[in-house]
């Protein structure tokens, strides 16, 4: 079906080529993860399948890959489309057209398919995704989960014989991902797709995977098996296969149903323990707290009386769907959304009457794209420009980064860094004026294993210095890590507001994999079981 | 009888709106306008299409109160309207006369009414564009073009969606500024901004690029590329001789020949090259917009009420003259504004609007998108 042979892809001004010697075919109806640090070179996998590599992004391919028979070399992305549906990481960005079922046609109306098997397919499809309901619905008022399957449905109409998504749960909270992974073995094993689907959230997807790449990154050869196989030996691995390593299960279970079975005995080991509790926060003064907090956008309330309480020393996740409030909580806390009603105080005073430099001093908010916050071509004027504002000693921000993120270039653009580069850079800015209450809003978003636990680090060490940290995720497994308290939204409601342990046992929605498989048992993370299991 | 909801063909809003627009640009008579703005409102309240422009009605309506301001503010300042009712007079600024322009000055009753006028007349037309985009989207405009302008309507669409992009980039840009302290007044502010927005654009745009061309943008059939740009000769010749007409025909002065002769022809032409060109792109059209009874009576009232004013126009433009010139009090031409209420007949004419999946909530745009534009 897929077909790389000798494949050795370089970009313009790249000293080292990004893909090495690819060597690989991919059969008809399998399901290919791809895996792999940031930047490791995933993307470009994933665009040479459908000739995006090199015909759209440039750059130097050497040797073919031929997809049912039609050579990248020959045929360019528009004459592959019949064959091969291509998601981006952006389903937005990618629309052409601005209604659910015009979106769906859109690619056939090019290949010049007749109208009635367009009116058939679209039908079809609908039904498939679940998209019924919102058919002539415009596109941006959709959930974000909604629109990932709108995109993946836009592709589908063509009837490829493959597809191949970036990253198409990295922006979805729990349910939504599910529903997206719902439908995606749905078309596996219904229509015999072939799929090669590129994932940071490996604990989403490994189980549904037939075969897995491992990219290693830096032009390294890839590793290619079966996913025991391959996991057994990945530096990027979800919790289930890190807690079944360090146990040392066999066969490698991948799935929190498989591990359950294996974990018969360790429960039995574990029965008499408990976690170590955390080192006991030193909770400190209030730093922000919001009574009855009410905000609304043009009639939409976002925020229905809100009632919280933060405090130095505190690591508090908000978690929520999508939609539920928890970006305008944060973008409220920081003086960005004046509220309708209730009071918000954060450091003495209401957020939204400051002026900026004033805000800054007490709260810093990280947004969801950090890079928003970054404006100068080098690092080091970046920096530059952070003491400058802050009017602190030349030089602060820069022993700030160099603590949060080491081996960073001075003279490297910022869009250049690796996404935990450029968070840690986002945060050494902010940090250097010592606000007591940081806010982050989806800090996980497109970063790693290893970046996230660079980030738990950070996190846990601004606590005990005395900041508060809040921050908005859906990533239940970095809040099992971090988190003393979690706030659970739900249509602008808190509905939930207690220490991490209750709260993300609670419901299996906010479980992470540790606590699954040890259930009805209070462990969390793999770093807990470790412990108690050495101590 | 009852009547089935479905959406108009979208021409034959435009046609409707561009009649509208096209009788109000005839005319300079305050109340005549007013009419017109009424029927088109009328109409809009009516017949409101469910998408994400038909908020740009208002944002029409206020960019047409603008131009009436406009307006009067620049006649207060350099106008010389002429007229013997002075209201006050303004020092005025010491010009050398051989410039031909005067600030300030006597202002005159006759001056400031003229410059209300010519300024409604054009608010006029605005809001008619307002009304066009509110019933139908320009975007089912685009793809009811013939395949073969098929690559000019996607350029104008992808310029089109540009707009609200960057409004969301500059907000974001905005709240970056805040969130790191700056304040976000000055020049120095704008030029910190326009790099990340320009960025966020161009980053956009290849985005979109490169899904279109995964998708099958582009695609060329088996068709020799002599026959394509046949086509395209043929239609762009065409569209230019309508323009041509078009002006011939508003434009006082003008050789007969430069009117209907030339809009004719032009119309043939294009005809021919999209026939020729529909065959020629290798493309198809999903769900195309049907021409029925319904888009034929909306279109023809706005060619009826077109015509009326054209033809009083020629034949007694005293009729269609602005009250100022000399200053009289209005001297309402009730035949004309009866016509002008054809205008909103098509509240009735066109079928009602399909409500989206009416078993679910009313459509809201997700309060953080509208956040981002907000701040």
């Amino acid at each position: 079906m897929i077909t790389f042979e000798h494949v050795t892809v370089t970009y313009p001004e790249a000293s080292a080529p990004v893909l090495t010697d690819v060597d690989l075919t991919i059969t008809a109806g399998e399901l290919c993860l791809v895996v792999g640090s940031t930047g490791s070179g995933k993307s470009t996998f994933l665009k040479c399948i459908n000739g995006l590599v090199p015909h759209f992004t440039g750059g130097t391919l050497t040797g073919r890959v031929v997809v049912d028979g039609r050579d990248t070399r020959k045929h360019r992305p528009r004459e592959l489309a019949d064959v091969v549906g291509y998601v981006g990481q952006d389903p937005l960005s990618g629309f052409v057209s601005d209604t659910v079922e015009d979106e769906l046609a859109y690619g056939m109306e090019s290949l010049g398919v007749d109208s009635s098997t367009m009116r058939r397919r679209v039908e079809e499809t609908l039904d498939l995704l679940g998209l019924a309901d919102v058919r002539s619905r415009p596109l941006l008022t959709l959930s974000a989960g909604q629109q990932q399957r709108v995109a993946i449905g836009s592709v589908l109409t063509m009837h490829p014989s493959a597809l191949v998504l970036d990253e198409p749960t990295s922006a979805l909270d729990p349910p939504a991902a599910e529903e997206v992974l719902a439908a995606l073995t749905r078309l596996v094993h219904d229509l015999g797709l072939t799929v090669v689907i590129a994932e940071h959230r490996l604990e989403r997807v490994v189980q549904y995977a037939d075969r897995i790449v491992h990219v290693p990154g830096a032009g390294a050869p890839l590793v290619v098996g079966d996913p025991p196989t391959v996991m057994a030996t990945s530096p990027v691995a979800p919790p289930v296969v890190r807690l079944a390593r360090s146990v040392g299960w066999s066969p490698l279970p991948l799935s929190v149903r498989d591990a359950r079975s294996a974990a018969t005995s360790l429960r039995e080991r574990l029965r008499d323990r408990r976690p170590s509790p955390k080192p006991a926060a030193q909770l400190g003064e209030l730093v922000g707290s919001a009574h009855r907090l009410v905000v609304s956008y043009d009639g939409v309330v976002a925020l229905a009386g809100v009632d919280v309480d933060i405090r130095r020393g505190e690591v508090v996740a908000v978690m929520g769907r999508n939609g539920a409030g928890k970006s305008t909580l944060l973008n409220a806390m920081a003086g960005l959304q004046p509220p309708d009603a209730g009071m918000l105080d954060i450091g003495g005073v209401a957020p939204a009457r400051l002026a900026a430099p004033d805000v800054v001093r007490r709260v810093a908010l990280v947004p969801q794209n950090p890079s928003d916050l970054l404006w100068r071509e080098t690092v080091s004027a970046e920096c530059a420009d952070a003491d400058m504002d802050a009017g602190v000693a030349r030089g602060s921000t820069r022993a700030l980064l160099a603590e949060l993120a080491p081996h960073v270039d001075d003279d490297t653009h910022p869009r250049d860094l690796s996404e935990g580069q450029r968070l840690a850079l986002a945060l050494a800015v902010l940090l250097v004026r010592r606000p007591p209450l940081l806010l982050l809003d989806e800090p996980t978003r497109g970063l790693d294993y290893a970046a996230k636990e660079r980030l738990a680090t950070i996190v846990q060490r601004l606590a005990a210095d005395g900041h508060a940290v809040v921050f908005a995720t859906h990533d239940v497994e970095l809040v099992a890590e971090v988190a003393t308290r979690v706030l659970v939204l739900a249509d602008g409601e808190l509905v939930s507001d207690g220490p991490t342990a209750t709260v993300v046992t609670a419901s299996p929605a906010f479980a992470p994999q540790v606590a699954k498989i040890l259930a009805p048992q209070p462990w969390l993370t793999v770093g807990q079981v470790e412990r108690a299991l050495a101590g | 009888m009852k009547r089935v909801p479905r959406s108009l063909h979208p021409l034959a809003w435009w046609l409707w709106a561009a009649g509208v627009a096209t009788a109000a640009s005839e005319t300079s008579q305050p109340v005549l306008l007013l009419v017109l703005i009424a029927a088109a409102a009328y109409v809009v309240a009516a017949r409101r299409a469910i998408t994400p422009w038909n908020g740009s009605y208002g944002a029409f309506m206020r960019i047409a109160v603008v131009v009436v301001v406009v307006r009067v503010v620049l006649y207060v300042l350099f106008g010389d309207a002429g007229g013997n009712h002075v209201l006050i007079r303004l020092p005025r600024v010491p010009l050398p006369t051989g410039w031909g322009v005067r600030i300030g000055g006597p202002l005159t009753a006759e001056g400031l009414i003229s410059a209300t006028e010519d300024g409604l007349r054009l608010g006029t037309v605005l809001i008619c564009v307002g009304a066009a985009n509110a019933v139908a989207s320009p975007a089912r405009l685009l793809k009811a073009l013939p395949g073969a302008l098929y690559e000019v309507g996607v350029a104008v669409s992808v310029a089109v969606s540009f707009a609200p992009q960057a409004v969301v980039a500059l907000g974001r840009a905005r709240r970056a500024r805040r969130l790191r302290g700056r304040s976000e007044r000055g020049w120095r502010a704008v030029r910190g901004m326009a790099v990340p927005v320009l960025e966020d654009a161009l980053e956009r745009s290849i985005d979109l690029a490169a899904a279109m061309d995964a998708r099958g943008f582009g695609r060329r059939g088996s068709v020799a590329p002599m026959h394509r740009r046949a086509a395209t000769t043929l239609t762009v010749v065409g569209l230019l001789a309508i323009c041509a007409g078009t002006y011939g025909l508003l434009a006082a002065g003008s050789p007969a020949l430069l009117g209907v002769p030339l809009m004719l022809a032009g119309a043939l032409i294009a005809v021919a090259g999209f026939a020729v060109g529909n065959r020629a792109s290798g493309r198809s059209h999903y769900r195309p917009d049907a021409w029925r009874s319904a888009e034929w009576a909306v279109a023809a009232t706005g060619v009826v009420v077109a015509a009326a004013y054209v033809v009083v126009a020629h034949r007694d433009p005293a009729t269609l003259d602005a009250i100022s010139q000399p200053l009289r009090t209005p001297d309402v031409p009730w035949q004309l504004a009866l016509t002008s209420i054809v205008a909103a007949l098509p509240a009735w004419l066109a079928p009602p609007v399909p409500r989206p999946d009416s078993r679910s909530r009313p459509v809201t745009v997700p309060a953080r998108a509208r956040a981002e534009v907000a701040l």
